[in-house]
C-alpha cells in the first residue's frame, strides 16, 4: 500500500508565508472593540442581564434610597421567588428550541389540586404536596409526548394545553380558591418567614435558590445536561450522536412539570392561599425572564443563572419604578423594550466567528 | 473483474447482493461491496447511482430489503445507526452532524459523555469535562490538527474544514472497525479539503480502513487504494488510481464505457 505524502495539515493551514494575501492579513486583522464584546457576549451571555441588573440597581437606589433597603430588597425576593422557580422549568424548555405557555397553568393545576385535596377530603399535607408535584410532572410529560409524538409544535402543544390545563383546574374548584386556614398548615410551609438580620426570607426563597443550584449543576455537569443543549441546539446532529432526542425532551417537559409542581407549592405560602387567578400570566412572566436572561430563543444556549437575573430585573423594575412613584405603564414599558432589546444581543452574539 | 486484492486478508466489511427498494425505483440491486483491512475504498457514482444508499444499508440508516453484510466475517444485521456504532463503525455525514453551539470536546464526546471517576461521577452523575478535553485535544493532534488548541471553543467559531476535522476526530476516536466517510469534502475549499484528505490518509495510517463516498474524482485518485464505481444502482467495477486514469473511470460511471471495455492496466497489487 503506498503512503503518498500530501500537504501536511499544518502547513495547508498556515496563512503567512512569503505570500501574504490581501484576505490573510484581513483574517489576522485585530479584532475591533465591538467584535471583541461580541466574543465575550458569545462565551459568556450572563453578563449582558448582569449589567442591566446592577444599573438597574445603581438608578433605582438613587431615585429612591428605600430601594437599596433590606426591607424593600426582603420583598424583591419573595415576589421573585414565585417567577423565578417557575422560569426554570421555562428555561430547560426553551433550552430545548420549545416554548411553554402552559407553565402557569400547570402550576394553577398542581396547586388547586393539591389544596383542594387537603382542604376537603383530609389528605395530609405532605401527600398533598406530592400529588401537586405529581399533577405538574404528568401534565408535563403530557405536553412533552405531544410534541414529541404527534410532533406538534411546543407553541401549538402548550397554547391548547394552557387552556386545557386552565379549565381543570376551574372545573376542579369551580371557580373557588382555597383559604390557608382551611388546608393543613404543611401546605403553607413555604411561606415560613426566616429573619437574617433586617432581610425577612421565606422558605419558598430558600427552595427556589436551592432549586437554581440543583438544576444549573445537572444542566452543567451531567450528561443529561449536555444532551438538552445538544437537542435544543441541533436535533439532528444529536440523533446521528445516538442521543435518543424524544426521550430528552419528554424528561424536560416532565422535569420542568414537577418544578410548576413545586413552585405551586411556594405560591401557596406566599400568597397564604391557593387561588385559580394566582400567576395567570407565569407563562409570559417565565418568558420575559429567560430572555431577559440572554437564553437563546432558538433553543441551545443560555444559562439558569441569566434567568435567575432575568427574574431578578423584573422585580427591580417593579419595585424600583413604583418607589420613584412611576407610573406602573411606564414599568410594563420598560419591561417590553428589554425584552427586544435581549433578543436583539441574542441575535447578534450569535452571528459571532472566528 | 479487474479488481485487485489490495491489502489482501479477509475483508472488515463485505456486503453480498444487496437489494433496496424505494416503491418501484430500485434504489440497490444486487450490490457488492468489500472493504480490506488498511484501505481506504471510494464509492463513486452519479446521483441516484445508489451510492448513498449503499452506506446507508452498510451503517444501519436503512434495512436492505434482501442481501447480507458481513463484519469481519460475522453476519449482521442493523436496525438503527446506533447498531452499526455499537458494532464499531463510525460515520461521517455530509450534513455537519456538529452542534454548532457546543464546544469541540463537547461535540467530540456528543451521547458519549463520561463520568468522572469516583463517587463525584457514580453518585453525583458528574462529567469528566477536563479529561475529556485532555482527550478531545490528542484526538484532534492525533489527525495532525495541531492548529485548534482550545477545546473549550463553540465549533461554529471554527471554519468549515475545521469542523470536518472535529467530525472526523470524533469518528476516527470512537471506530473500531472502519469509518464511513459521506461527501466529506463536498461543502469545503481547495485548502479545507487537502486538510481533510490529510486526515484521511492519517485515519489509514493509523490502520482504520474508510470507505469514501465522493464525486469529486480528484480527490477519490488522491487518496483512494480503490474504487468501486456504482452505476443506476449496481456495481460498475472495481478499480483503482494506478489501473485506471480519471476519464476512464469517469467514462464507466456515465454509462460511455464499461469496465469489460476497459479493462485499463493490468492492476499490480500495490
Amino acid at each position: 500500500m503506498e503512503n503518498t505524502t500530501h500537504p501536511d495539515p499544518d502547513v495547508a493551514l498556515a496563512t503567512s508565508g512569503p505570500t501574504t494575501t490581501a484576505a490573510d492579513t484581513f483574517a489576522a486583522r485585530r479584532r475591533s472593540p465591538v467584535q471583541r464584546v461580541q466574543h465575550l457576549l458569545h462565551s459568556h451571555p450572563a453578563i449582558s442581564p448582569l449589567l442591566v441588573l446592577v444599573a438597574s440597581w445603581l438608578v433605582f437606589s438613587q431615585l429612591n434610597s428605600r430601594f437599596a433597603s433590606a426591607g424593600s430588597l426582603s420583598l424583591v425576593l419573595q415576589q421573585a421567588a414565585v417567577i423565578a422557580a417557575l422560569a426554570v422549568g421555562q428555561t430547560l424548555i426553551i433550552l430545548t428550541a420549545g416554548i411553554d405557555l402552559s407553565c402557569g397553568a400547570i402550576a394553577i393545576l398542581a396547586m388547586l389540586v393539591g389544596a383542594k385535596m387537603s382542604a376537603e377530603h383530609g389528605v395530609p399535607g405532605p401527600l398533598a404536596v406530592v400529588i401537586a408535584l405529581a399533577v405538574g410532572l404528568l401534565a408535563g410529560m403530557a405536553n412533552g409526548l405531544l410534541v414529541t409524538r404527534l410532533k406538534l409544535p411546543p407553541f401549538i402543544v402548550t397554547l391548547g394545553t394552557l387552556s386545557v390545563f386552565t379549565a381543570l383546574g376551574l372545573l376542579y374548584t369551580k371557580g373557588q380558591a382555597v383559604q390557608a386556614i382551611d388546608m393543613p398548615d404543611f401546605m403553607t410551609w413555604t411561606g415560613t418567614v426566616i429573619k437574617l438580620g433586617d432581610f425577612v426570607i421565606t422558605y419558598g426563597v430558600v427552595m427556589a435558590v436551592v432549586l437554581y443550584v440543583v438544576m444549573a449543576f445537572v444542566l452543567g455537569q451531567t450528561r443529561w445536561g449536555r444532551h438538552v443543549y445538544a437537542v435544543g441546539n441541533d436535533a439532528e446532529a444529536a440523533r446521528l450522536a445516538g442521543i435518543s432526542v424524544s426521550r430528552v425532551l419528554v424528561s424536560v417537559y416532565a422535569v420542568a412539570g414537577l418544578i410548576y409542581g413545586l413552585t405551586a407549592w411556594i405560591q401557596i405560602g406566599r400568597a397564604d392561599a391557593a387561588s385559580p387567578n394566582a400567576i395567570t400570566d407565569g407563562n409570559l412572566e417565565t418568558i420575559t425572564a429567560v430572555v431577559i436572561g440572554g437564553t437563546s430563543l432558538f433553543g441551545g444556549r443560555g444559562a439558569l443563572v441569566g434567568t435567575a437575573l432575568g427574574a431578578l430585573i423584573v422585580y427591580f423594575f417593579r419595585s424600583g419604578l413604583s418607589l420613584a412613584g412611576v407610573d406602573d405603564q411606564y414599568r410594563i414599558l420598560a419591561i417590553g423594550v428589554l425584552v427586544i432589546a435581549a433578543v436583539a444581543v441574542d441575535q447578534w452574539i450569535r452571528k459571532v466567528r472566528a | 473483474m479487474t479488481s485487485n486484492q489490495s491489502a489482501g486478508g479477509q475483508p472488515v466489511l463485505s456486503a453480498r447482493g444487496l437489494v433496496k427498494t424505494f416503491g418501484r425505483v430500485v434504489g440497490l440491486d444486487g450490490v457488492d461491496l468489500d472493504l480490506y483491512p488498511g484501505e481506504v475504498l471510494a464509492i463513486i457514482g452519479d446521483n441516484g447511482a445508489g451510492k448513498s444508499t449503499l452506506i446507508k444499508c452498510a451503517t444501519g440508516a436503512m434495512i436492505p430489503d434482501a442481501g447480507e453484510i458481513l463484519l469481519d466475517g460475522q453476519h449482521v444485521s442493523f436496525k438503527r445507526p446506533q447498531d452499526a456504532k455499537q458494532a464499531g463503525i463510525e460515520t461521517v455525514y455530509q450534513t455537519l452532524a456538529v452542534a454548532p453551539a457546543l464546544d469541540i470536546a463537547s461535540n467530540l464526546f456528543l451521547g458519549r459523555e463520561r463520568r468522572r471517576p469516583g463517587p463525584l461521577g457514580s453518585v453525583l452523575r458528574v462529567l469528566d469535562h477536563k479529561g475529556m478535553r485532555t482527550d478531545a485535544a490528542k484526538a484532534m493532534s492525533d489527525l495532525g490538527i495541531g492548529t485548534l488548541q482550545n477545546m473549550g471553543q463553540a465549533v461554529e467559531t471554527l471554519s468549515g474544514g475545521q469542523r470536518q476535522a472535529v467530525a472526523v476526530a470524533r469518528a476516527a476516536a470512537f471506530a473500531t472497525k472502519l469509518i464511513v466517510l459521506d461527501e466529506p469534502t463536498a461543502a469545503l475549499g481547495v485548502r479545507e479539503t487537502n486538510q481533510v484528505l490529510s486526515m484521511i490518509e492519517r485515519v489509514r495510517e493509523n490502520g482504520m480502513p474508510v470507505i469514501l463516498i465522493s464525486h469529486n474524482m480528484p480527490n477519490v485518485f488522491q487518496v483512494a487504494d480503490r474504487i468501486q464505481i456504482q452505476r443506476l444502482g449496481r456495481s460498475a467495477g472495481v478499480v483503482t488510481p494506478t489501473s485506471h486514469t480519471m476519464n476512464e473511470v469517469v467514462a464507466i460511471m456515465t454509462g460511455a464505457t464499461t469496465l469489460e471495455e476497459t479493462p485499463g492496466q493490468v492492476a499490480s497489487a500495490t
